[in-house]
């Protein structure tokens, strides 16, 4: 229910020692990282076992060797959409915390976010330096570009769409923020439509270099085929890591990362002590804009190309994931971000190939993501790191 | 602040003597009839296609809201709607078939509001994936009808058009089977989850509508369903006898509109007594305070699961009748914002509020099918004449915009909707007679000790 700090009860904020610094900073991440190698170690386990199990029944390929000389692969890709969704997870979450509602129009910030980026190097291939400019400089400037603009606009619709509402039952906001993401989403399409950008957006970038290769595979007949990581992926993988650090910082160890705990915890007492809720609220809506605006620069960037209704599936799936880790728990969305990323990897790579492509996986691992939201749902409503909450009468 | 209340006031009290005037003794007859008989003769004597009949057609079917509203003997207004829906607007029908089949699709969407309408307005179960169920109706009529059925059942053919009576039924049963089946995991969560829930529902739904071609081919997948077969026309020999000569397609236009108006007839008789019945309390319990409800000996899960159940058969029935009326059906026809589109409509009309809903529903279905492309129509002349209009403005391509505008301007200004229902309006409403001028200066304290209570 409440976002959550790491340690919860220290009183002492003027000093801290560098031990309790790097905990609170470092110790989500410390928890991301493990449950990373633990997804990858368990699912990757199962898909060797059935593999395993299913080789005798087929003739035409080895089923064991194709699965090992993907599974690389496969565990990059669900590193990649794993950060994806918890970096637009964390926007929920802590939205979920401070106001317990859900800001359904989040996906259409990341959407927006995305945009940014697109128009961005637009702007910039037409001046002709998107060529000339270091790959560093533009993502770093077409990250806070994102990240301002997305975080803004967040802002301002909680200002407009959500404050109004304070206080009405629960279903009258959560409307109202379905409305809110219908609208952004053609306005967007407006704008993009007639700008000269296109329904489908060309996202540009300058040359990010080659893929990595991490190492060499060996197949048989003496041949290697190489695991390489995509420069994309790693730019994405690295920034969110950076942003999750800087997440924690502001959460864990400023003022406001205090105020916003106060005001998740109990919003009455934090006005009490002098905590003016209402700017807090509007932070936490721009803090989790500005990461769901920078994975949408991020996505962008690594997909190449977006339209204006490419939030709403990842958004979803990003309320799945903070479902997942327990909503309103902050490295629980980080957490319930790389699970669900990793599960969804698998599914879409493994489906087919050992359905010999009877069902896409590509398709039926959104299904798996929605089954996943129901089962935890029932059986565990408080999510993987979430504390048993009564509902308050 | 005081001047504006003495405005007010003025002008409530000039209102409520002219109502006052026109719902005393003979007038409303009069005025309804003047009303009614100006309304027809306009749609009879012009019914060539453009704004100016769209206008006249608003009217009209404003009309039926005026003759339900008019304080006059029911049996006035029970005559004067049946002339006019069964006589008036099928003549107009045959006058030109466009807008006969633009009232069918806005009854077909006041039946499926209802639906939704017992869910959300009923029980306070926000659910956004009521198309699903829409879905399921749609293609479990037009898989039986098809050939696509011999791919599921060896050596099955298709079934006869006149099985469609039945599967009206059938689509009952299926639709309140696959309510209670996805209801039954989802109905334990609490409100804004059951959404998101249904919402992933939904889409699943609509993801195995586009999958389910492979390994066996069930649905035809992105490809759709085509020739969905149609009830065969009863009513031909009763046109021919009575020297009518009209079109196949008029006669099925014909026989649609009667089917959709009957069905539509059906559903406000079984949702009003269902609102009225001891369910219908319990719902009105469990959406006020579900705790309470509990206390009071209310089962629950079983009521909640009761009225997913029945919306879920009403939107099983008109999937049927939709594939048949459509004869075409693809996945695509089933995705989210045909979700939202119902539900803006019953946030429209007002939740909870039988006539509001079907209100809603006839606005939300002309803005959608009708103003709105003929408005772009229009600025397209315009813009052809020279009148500066920017040329990427075509307010047919912009339904969501429509819709999400709707939603939030309802939700800021008129949670309660356009024809609310009594007690909606308070528990809206329950905390604003009291100016509280605490509020003001700090308005952090009130508003979430409340948020705490509720």
């Amino acid at each position: 229910m409440a976002v959550e700090a790491t340690t919860g009860s220290d009183l002492v904020i003027t000093r801290r020692s560098f031990r309790s610094f790097m905990s609170e900073v470092f110790g989500p991440l410390l928890q991301v990282f493990l449950f990373v190698i633990g997804s990858a170690v368990v699912l990757g386990g199962i898909v060797l076992l059935l593999a395993l199990a299913l080789r005798g029944a087929r003739t035409d390929i080895d089923l064991l060797q194709g699965t090992i000389t993907i599974l690389p692969q496969v565990i990059i890709d669900g590193l990649v959409r794993g950060f994806l969704y918890a970096t637009i997870a964390l926007g929920y979450t802590m939205v979920y915390g401070v106001l317990e509602f859900i800001n359904f129009a989040h996906g259409e910030i990341f959407m927006v976010g995305a945009f940014v980026g697109a128009f961005f190097s637009a702007a910039l291939a037409s001046s002709g330096m998107l060529t000339t400019l270091s790959p560093i400089l533009f993502v770093i400037a077409a990250v806070f570009l994102g990240m301002a603009v997305s975080g803004l606009l967040a802002m301002s619709i909680e200002r407009v769409a959500y404050r109004p509402l304070r206080g009405a039952p629960r279903l009258v906001p959560l409307i109202s923020a379905i409305g809110v993401s219908l609208v952004l989403q053609d306005v967007m399409r407006m704008i993009a439509v007639n700008t000269g950008l296109g329904f489908n957006a060309q996202f540009r970038t300058p040359d990010l270099g080659q893929p990595l290769v991490l190492a060499q595979m060996p197949i048989a007949d003496d041949r290697t085929i190489p695991v390489s990581i995509d420069s994309r992926s790693l730019i994405f993988i690295v920034v969110a890591i950076i942003m999750l650090i800087g997440l924690n910082y502001l959460v864990n160890i400023t003022k406001l990362g205090k105020a916003i705990r106060a005001v998740a915890q109990d919003r009455p007492a934090a006005s009490l002590m002098g905590i003016d809720v209402n700017r807090v609220i509007a932070v936490t809506f721009l803090i989790g804009g500005a990461l769901g605006g920078a994975a949408g620069i991020l996505f962008g960037m690594r997909v190449g190309s977006i339209n204006p209704y490419v939030g709403f599936l990842p958004g979803l799936k990003a309320f799945t994931a903070a479902v997942l880790g327990g909503i309103g728990n902050i490295t629980g969305a980080m957490v319930g971000g790389i699970v669900l990323g990793f599960l969804e990897a698998f599914v879409a790579s493994y489906l087919s190939l050992f359905t010999r492509g009877q069902f896409s996986g590509a398709s039926y691992a959104d299904i798996v993501a929605f089954s996943i939201l129901i089962l935890i749902l029932i059986f565990r409503p408080s999510g993987l790191l979430g504390e048993v909450v009564t509902q308050k009468v | 602040m005081t001047a504006d209340n003495r405005q007010v006031g003025q002008s409530a009290s000039l209102w409520g003597q002219l109502r006052a005037m026109a719902g005393r003794g003979p007038a409303p007859y009069v005025l309804t009839l003047a009303y009614a008989a100006i309304v027809s003769a306009l749609l009879l004597l012009n019914p060539t296609t453009g704004l100016g009949t769209d206008m006249v057609v608003v009217l009209f079917l404003l009309l039926m809201f005026v003759i339900y509203r008019a304080p006059t003997m029911l049996a006035f207004k029970l005559t004067l709607g049946t002339i006019l829906l069964a006589v008036v607007m099928p003549v107009f029908g045959v006058l030109n078939p466009f807008y006969i089949d633009v009232v069918t699709k806005a009854g077909m969407f006041a039946a499926l509001a209802l639906g939704l309408n017992v869910v959300v307005g009923f029980a306070g179960l926000l659910d956004l994936g009521y198309v699903a169920f829409f879905a399921v109706g749609a293609y479990l009529w037009g898989i039986f009808s098809t050939p696509q059925i011999s791919n599921i059942v060896p050596g099955m053919e298709p079934l006869h058009g006149s099985w469609f009576w039945l599967f009206l039924a059938i689509g009952l049963a299926v639709g309140a089977f696959f309510g209670v089946l996805l209801g039954l995991p989802v109905l334990r969560l609490r409100g804004d989850y059951l959404a998101i829930v249904t919402l992933g529902l939904g889409e699943v739904i609509r993801v195995l509508a586009t999958n389910l071609d492979r390994p066996i081919n069930i649905t035809n997948g992105a490809q759709g369903i085509k020739d969905v077969g149609r009830p065969p026309l009863f009513i031909e020999p009763l046109f021919q006898s009575l020297g009518i000569t009209i079109s196949r397609l008029q006669e099925y236009q014909l026989y649609f509109y009667f089917l959709v108006l009957l069905v539509l007839a059906l559903t406000v008789f079984v949702v009003h007594r269902l609102n009225d019945s001891r369910i219908g309390r319990a719902w009105t319990a469990i959406r006020e305070d579900e705790t309470a409800a509990i206390a009071m000996g209310i089962p629950l899960v079983r009521m909640k699961l009761l009225a997913f159940a029945v919306g879920a058969s009403f939107a099983g029935t008109m999937g049927v009748i939709f594939s048949a009326l459509q004869t075409f059906i693809n996945p695509p026809t089933f995705d989210l914002l045909r979700s939202i589109g119902i539900l803006s409509m019953v946030i429209l009309g007002g939740m909870g509020s039988i006539p509001g809903t079907m209100l809603g529903a006839v606005i939300v279905t002309l803005l959608d099918l009708q103003l709105l492309p003929r408005i772009a129509n229009e600025l397209a002349a315009l813009q052809r004449r020279g009148v500066p209009i920017p040329s990427w403005f075509d307010p047919a391509q912009y339904q969501r915009l429509l819709f999400g505008l709707l939603l939030v301007i309802m939700m800021i200004f008129r949670p309660e909707g356009l024809l609310p229902e009594d007690r909606r309006r308070q528990e809206l409403h329950h905390d604003e007679p009291e100016p509280a001028p605490e509020a003001k200066t700090s308005p952090a304290v009130p508003e979430s000790a409340q948020s705490v209570e509720g």
